[in-house]
């Protein structure tokens, strides 16, 4: 009875703390917190002296909390408060039809299509290329030079003689931005995937040779399977990779539209609210596709075995 | 039974009188180079082995019995000699699929149930889903493992691990069972039931067996036939006939003939242990 009575305040408090969702988001939640609250301090710190002398340059009288409050809502602050950029998001997503040009779940779709063309023709690039270097010694030291140094060249560098190039070859718009994503993308599935092809276990290859199987036996039947993680965790790393590709092939285009075009309209205008929240539509895209993968990861995991 | 795809001329297969000799190596030698100089891991040996036969060779470490089997099932290319299998060349014997080969690790493939880690032999060698599925159902209950066919290896205890594992190497019906330490990292008990098994299976299907072991009452169980040898250089110092009664039991290791045996192989091994020191 009274041990029961004891417990009783106990319980509830335990009961909530051990809760595994409780377990699982309370270090998240609290590392978001604070992070915004960090950024609230740098918000009001960076944005004090442009938001006093708007005040001084009109000759409006001012107090402290005047502009405390001014920091809170520049139109065009150095650094916007997450208040600002997360209403500025839901209004550019939910404020407009998804096909407006205005509206950020439009330009999110552009670079989307983009990323998505570009990861593709980067894995299948990519994968390729790791099966030409397992093939031969030869191919892989006079491959290998090409494929570090294809990496070394910085995209922006690179991508407006793509885009002058595919331009006059006539091809404009989704391709040119795919090639560029492709390019950026299909470094780290070679790499990986050499590494996943020559993976499996010697006593395995040797059994295969027992059997006297044929070299795509052994690449279908052995190789394949056995880079399966491998090549999740390099298209993890490819799928924002990729969409970091199309972002930056958006922007030496001028284009209309697109993550990129947002992003350099945004810093062209001072629109730093605008630039912010197609920073955070980059952010959610990545994140969605790598979940995106690690959902079919699992499934596949599921299918062969993996416990 | 479906054609090997890479197959090989029938003639000497169809010589079956009984004594047919599965293996015949003839002054087999085999060197490697390496950075701290010459290793002779094989030197001069020669060896022949029939039809049904049950060989066990034994030794210590570095004594060339593992390479010796390696080369029977051409994985290693001896320097000199000569070598038949089954009447034919070690590689034409390979590409044939003339023997099964068990390692010392199940090697199982992880992503693949049991069924499909035993139906992936089948496979490369184009047999029929039918005949893929009966080959399943009876191979794997004659290692007593039906049930386990949705199961992945990771499931299994090592022991079921290399059950399955020697299921897989007859799946395909080889002539000659090439086993190298297939019990070697299984505990005391499972491997004198293995065993037990293993006498089993090989008195049911008239397999020949080249069985490398470092345990002496394992190899004097199993054997009809035992292959002594000693390192530096690998060569073969003693051969010893077993014939103990085919209707044998563990108990059999208790009786003198059996510690006779023992005795000589234990004998062998000093001998070529002291060569050394």
């Amino acid at each position: 009875m009274t041990s029961s009575t004891l417990a009783l305040p106990l319980r509830p408090s335990r009961a909530l703390r051990d809760h595994p969702l409780v377990t699982r988001y309370a270090p998240v939640l609290a590392m978001v917190l604070a992070l915004v609250a960090i950024w609230y301090v740098a918000a009001v710190a960076m944005n004090w002296s442009l938001v006093r002398d708007g005040f001084e340059r009109e000759e409006t009288p001012y107090t402290m909390s005047d502009v405390l409050a001014g920091t809170m809502d520049a139109e065009r602050p150095l650094l916007p408060a997450p208040h600002q950029i997360a209403a500025a998001f839901l209004d550019s997503v939910f404020g407009y039809p998804p096909l407006a040009p205005r509206s950020l779940v439009y330009h999110s779709l552009v670079t989307l299509s983009a990323t998505l063309l570009g990861f593709l023709l980067g894995a299948l690039f990519g994968i390729v290329l790791a099966l030409l270097i397992l093939h031969s010694r030869v191919l892989e030291r006079s491959l290998l030079p090409w494929i570090i140094c294809s990496q070394m060249v910085p995209v922006l560098a690179l991508a407006p003689i793509f885009i002058v190039v595919l331009g006059a070859l006539g091809l404009h718009g989704l391709l040119p931005k795919s090639i560029i994503s492709a390019y950026l993308c299909f470094f780290p599935i070679t790499i990986g995937m050499v590494k996943g092809f020559a993976s499996p276990d010697p006593l395995q290859l040797e059994l295969m040779r027992t059997w006297s199987a044929t070299p795509r036996q052994v690449l279908w039947k052995l190789r394949w399977p056995a880079s399966v993680p491998y090549l999740f965790a390099s298209l993890k790393v490819a799928v924002t990779i990729s969409l970091i590709g199309a972002i930056v092939a958006e922007l030496p285009t001028g284009a209309e539209a697109g993550i990129g075009a947002r992003l350099l309209s945004g810093s062209y205008y001072g629109q730093t609210v605008q630039l912010w929240s197609a920073l955070v539509a980059a952010a959610v895209l990545s994140s969605a596709l790598i979940a995106l993968i690690g959902l079919i990861e699992r499934t596949v995991g599921r299918r062969m075995g993996v416990h | 039974m479906p054609k090997p795809s890479l197959s090989v001329p029938d003639e000497p297969l169809a010589d079956s009188r009984p004594g047919r000799l599965v293996v015949d190596a003839q002054n087999i030698s085999l060197t490697f180079d390496t950075a701290d100089g010459r290793v002779e891991a094989l030197s001069d040996v020669n060896l022949q082995v029939a039809e049904g036969e049950f060989v066990s060779f034994i030794g210590p470490s570095g004594c060339g019995k593992t390479t010796m089997l390696r080369v029977i099932a051409d994985l290693q290319q001896p320097s000199s000699g000569t070598l038949t299998v089954n009447g034919m060349s070690a590689e034409a014997a390979r590409l044939a699929r003339s023997y099964g080969y068990v390692f010392q690790a199940p090697a199982l493939f992880p992503w693949r149930t049991i069924e499909k880690n035993l139906k992936l032999p089948l496979e490369i060698m184009g047999y029929s889903e039918i005949e893929q599925q009966q080959r399943v159902e009876r191979y794997l209950s004659m290692v007593n493992l039906t049930g386990f066919e949705r199961k992945f290896p990771w499931q299994l205890s090592g022991g079921m691990q290399q059950r399955v594992s020697i299921a897989r190497a007859l799946s395909f019906d080889p002539a000659l069972m090439l086993m190298d330490e297939p019990f070697g990292a299984l505990d005391e008990i499972v491997r004198d039931h293995l065993n037990e098994q293993l006498l089993q299976l090989w008195k049911s299907t008239g397999k020949t067996v080249l069985f490398v072991t470092h345990s002496i009452p394992e190899a004097v169980f199993l054997s009809t036939r035992i292959v002594v040898m000693s390192p530096r250089p690998g060569r073969i110092i003693d051969v010893i006939d077993c014939d103990f009664p085919t209707e044998r039991s563990l108990e059999i290791r208790e009786t003198p003939e059996f510690l006779k045996v023992a005795q000589r192989v234990r004998n062998g091994l000093r001998a070529g242990h002291s060569y050394d020191e």
